[in-house]
Parts: C-alpha cells; sequence; structure tokens
C-alpha cells in the first residue's frame, strides 16, 4: 500500500482505520538462498537491494531483537559525502547519490534534510587542510565551499567568534549534507524488502554458523536450523561474535562512541556544525532536541554508555564554541557499539570462507552509508563481484598493508582510531 | 572509570593512556611470518565481558600495565605491573 499526502488526509477524515502493518512477520522457512545476519540499517538496505536490483527475494533477514534496534535506532543522523580518500570518497559520493533519490525509491517519508554541513576552522594551517578537502570533495563530483569568517557568520550568527583561544578563521560548506529521520530510513527499507518478498525474521538470534569443508552451509538460531547458500554478516557493533562462529578473528575492537539531546527547543541550529578544535558536533532535530557529540571514549566496550571525561569535554567544547546553548538542559545520552577498524574505515568482502561474507567495520560513520552499503554489499553478494564505490574495503587490506584508508591521517592501529 | 594503580593506588581514568588489547605484549618473533604479524597488529578477539588491556599510567608514575575490566561492565577486576606479567 502507497503512502502519500492525499492518503494522509483521507485516513485523518476516517478515523486513521485504513492503515495495515508495514510488514509481515513470518516464521523462518527452512532454506534460502541468502541469510542476512542482522537486521539493522545496513542489512535491511542490503535485502532490499538485493530484491530491487538484483532481483532476488528468496532472503530471510535474521534479526535478534526488533528490526533497526540497534545503531540506527541511535545516532546523531548526519548524512554527508565529504570524505577525502579514494576508496573512500567514491563510496560516500555513490552513497548520497542514494539518500537524495531514497524517498522516491522507498516511497517513504525519511525526513531527508539537506541543511548544508559546516566544518569550522580555526588556524591557517587548519584552512589550507580544509581547502584541500573541498577540493577533493568537488573533484568527486559533490558540493564543497570554503567560507571566510563573513561568510560563516551570515550562516552561523550566534558563534562565539572572537574566542580568545580558538577563534574562527571561516568553514567548509557542504550544502548537500544534512540530517534524516534514522528510525524511518531502517523502517522504509524494511517494507521495501518485505513488500518485495524478503523474509524478515525477528527475535531470532543467530546462535551457530554451518561450515562444512570450508564452504557455508547454513545457520544455527534460536527459531531453529536454517539452510542457506550464502550467509551475509552485517552486524556492526557485534561483529567481532558473529564472526566467531565461524571461528574468524577480525580486525576489529568495539569502542564507546557517546551523544547526547537536549529538551525540545524553538528552532535555533539551522546546520550541522562541527567543531574544529574540539570533539564536537550539532545538529537540531526536527522535534527541536539539540542532537550533538563528541569523540570516542578511546578504551574497548560493550557497555552502551561512557565515562565522565567525554562528557566533559563535549560539554566544554560546546560552551567554547556556542555559549548560548549552555542554558538548554540535557535530556539524555547514551554510547553506541562502534565497530573499530584499525585505519577507522570499514569493510565489505568476501571471506577465506565460500558463500561467508562480510559487512563490518563501520567506525564512528555507519548512519550515512546505510544506502550505499546495502546497494555495494547486495552486488557483491549477487554477483561474486566489488561494487566499484567500495571496491576498496577489503578485509586483507590491513594484512598486506596495500590501500589503507586511514581518514585521520594518524596511524593504522586500533587505539588511534 | 578508576584504574588501581599498583605503584599510585587509585586514580581517574584521565591519567591514563590505552594501548589495546595486552596481546602487545606477546609479540610474535621477527621473521613469524606475515599472518602472525597480521594477528598481532590487527586481529582482535575483541570479548564482551572479561578483557585484559593494556594501559600506560602517563599522568602519574609512567608505569605500564595490565588491566582486567569487563568490557560490557567497565568494572575493572584487576592491574597488575606488566613486567611482572612478562617476566
Amino acid at each position: 500500500m502507497g503512502f502519500s499526502g492525499f492518503r494522509v488526509l483521507k485516513e485523518g477524515l476516517f478515523g486513521q482505520k485504513g492503515w495495515t502493518p508495514q510488514w509481515r512477520n513470518p516464521d523462518p522457512k527452512d532454506e534460502y538462498d541468502i541469510v542476512i545476519i542482522g537486521g539493522g540499517g545496513h542489512g535491511l538496505s542490503t535485502a532490499f537491494y538485493l530484491a530491487k536490483e538484483h532481483g532476488m527475494t528468496n532472503i530471510a533477514v535474521l534479526e535478534k531483537g526488533y528490526l533497526g534496534g540497534g545503531n540506527v535506532g541511535r545516532n546523531t543522523t548526519i548524512v554527508r559525502a565529504n570524505y577525502f580518500l579514494p576508496g573512500n570518497s567514491e563510496f560516500y559520493s555513490h552513497s548520497l547519490n542514494l539518500w537524495e533519490g531514497m524517498e522516491q525509491e522507498l516511497n517513504y517519508n525519511t525526513m531527508m534534510s539537506q541543511r548544508g554541513v559546516i566544518n569550522l576552522f580555526h588556524s591557517d594551517g587548519q584552512r589550507d587542510a580544509f581547502a584541500r578537502r573541498g577540493n577533493a570533495m568537488v573533484n568527486q563530483g559533490d558540493d564543497a565551499e570554503l567560507l571566510d569568517v563573513a561568510g560563516v557568520r551570515k550562516h552561523l550568527p550566534y558563534l562565539d567568534f572572537e574566542n580568545g583561544r580558538f577563534p574562527i578563521y571561516g568553514g567548509l560548506l557542504h550544502r548537500r549534507g544534512g540530517t534524516a529521520r534514522h528510525d524511518a530510513v531502517a523502517w522504509g527499507y524494511a517494507r521495501g524488502a518485505d513488500q518485495r518478498g524478503v523474509d524478515l525474521i525477528q527475535n531470532c538470534e543467530v546462535t551457530g554458523i554451518d561450515i562444512e569443508a570450508g564452504v557455508v552451509k547454513g545457520v544455527q538460531t534460536t527459531r531453529g536450523a536454517i539452510r542457506a547458500k550464502k550467509v551475509a554478516i552485517v552486524t556492526a557493533g557485534r561483529s567481532g561474535q558473529v564472526a566467531a562462529m565461524a571461528g574468524m578473528r577480525l580486525p576489529i575492537e568495539s569502542h564507546v562512541l557517546q551523544a547526547f539531546v537536549t529538551e525540545g527547543l524553538k528552532p535555533v541550529i539551522d546546520h550541522v556544525v562541527s567543531y574544529g578544535m574540539g570533539h564536537f558536533y550539532i545538529s537540531q532535530s526536527d522535534k527541536g532536541g539539540l542532537v550533538f557529540g563528541g569523540d570516542l571514549d578511546f578504551y574497548a566496550s560493550y557497555a552502551a554508555r561512557g565515562n565522565l571525561p567525554m562528557k566533559e569535554h563535549v560539554m566544554e567544547a560546546a560552551m567554547t564554541l556556542m555559549p548560548m546553548i549552555g542554558k538548554a538542559r540535557v535530556l539524555r545520552s547514551w554510547g553506541g557499539i562502534m565497530d573499530m577498524t584499525p585505519d577507522g574505515s570499514p569493510i565489505i568482502d568476501k571471506t577465506h570462507i565460500e558463500g561467508l561474507f562480510l559487512d563490518c567495520g563501520w567506525c564512528y560513520g555507519g548512519f550515512k552509508a546505510v544506502p550505499g552499503s546495502g546497494y555495494s554489499f547486495a552486488h557483491l553478494l549477487a554477483t561474486g563481484q566489488h561494487h566499484a564505490p567500495a571496491a576498496g574495503f577489503r578485509l586483507d587490506r590491513f594484512r598486506d598493508g596495500v590501500g589503507l584508508m586511514d581518514e585521520e591521517g594518524t596511524g593504522a592501529q586500533h587505539n588511534l582510531h | 572509570m578508576r584504574i588501581n594503580c599498583p605503584v599510585c593506588g587509585e586514580r581517574d581514568r584521565r591519567e591514563f593512556y590505552y594501548v589495546g588489547d595486552a596481546v602487545a605484549l606477546d609479540r610474535p618473533d621477527r621473521d613469524a611470518g606475515l599472518d602472525a604479524w597480521d594477528s598481532y597488529v590487527h586481529l582482535r578477539d575483541n570479548p564482551a565481558g572479561l578483557t585484559r588491556d593494556l594501559w600506560h599510567h602517563e599522568a602519574g608514575c609512567g608505569a605500564w600495565l595490565v588491566v582486567t575490566r569487563n568490557t560490557g561492565t567497565h568494572a575493572v577486576s584487576d592491574v597488575v605491573l606488566a613486567r611482572e606479567v612478562v617476566r
């Protein structure tokens, strides 16, 4: 059943009685062509593009909890294509193109809001780095504008421009960047996949992966054994545990990344703004809450909550940059579990086990990658060939040291990303 | 999170620098081969539960510490000097 403004009006007039569930709730079959482990944003978009682009519908998505209940349900919702390095750059560019067509493609209001992303800089050296990044973005076919102080002032008049220690020198504006409604993205892909015949199976935890003579045969779950020709692991945050069921160790350490939401306020912050001299970035949700976050806590963690030092840093950075938000009250904070790879870039690849595939290592950037990751992973699953925009996301780049994508330039080792 | 340094006593997490899994103490031989080095530098068990980390008390006594910690709760159950582990 399609969604439209007309239907919203009609259902409003007739007591909202015509709405039906957006997807089925099927029991698992004995066998599928492809089993996708993980019903988050990436798993659901993978299922959707397998059905839509490759005509494959004998597929199950197995989710241990409820659909979209992991990191896609709790993140800072930012969408952008401002990556610098080859390998990352073309992937996020492709993903942003998919974001722009997503609402029509899914017939779903994902509240995509291209409000612009502004990365502030605070020194001549930082300006050079952002000018270079902007050029790389333009060369990739995306948009970037270098703003001087007057330019930033026009967009963000509320900042503390004359801060004694970190005055603002300008900003890099990426107009096509913005935010989207994170839950709606998961729901939209779920509905689209279900409509095409994909079985979305919730409360179904995978407890084992069956492998015979180096070939994957299926999975064991809390709802029985399921045979499959191919098995796709899309469980960022828990990738290590799932891969261990196949006897694999991954180049991943799970870390905690905190974010915060204030009470709802009238519209005050129109863009996505990031601070260049501290770990702080912010946007305002359509409900009015200020959504902001910082950097990793920098120790391995599955606790889904962080410690006070990073909270303190984020609040200090916020007050340094935009003192006006000091009166807003923080409603809640949370910590996401991040699959951190040594170079801070993701993995979409086959494994040494035939029929077993990996989509993981999304570090702190998984949300903006949801459509691109699903599209490229579906291509790999269906054709056995790497999709060009994601061809750099190889598992063996760490072992061989070739093709590392260290976007921050800090070195490809675990405790630096 | 507070870490009980065997030299200095219980101190705030901010005084310590996290290096990562204590696998860092099991350095392979120089000619152990690519797989052994890949495993040492990159691959991790990444347990959800008890883990052994290597931390540096950089804003304190400068000691290297092996910290046994629960990644699900952040509870620190044991801290020993790395040099005693390696010995």
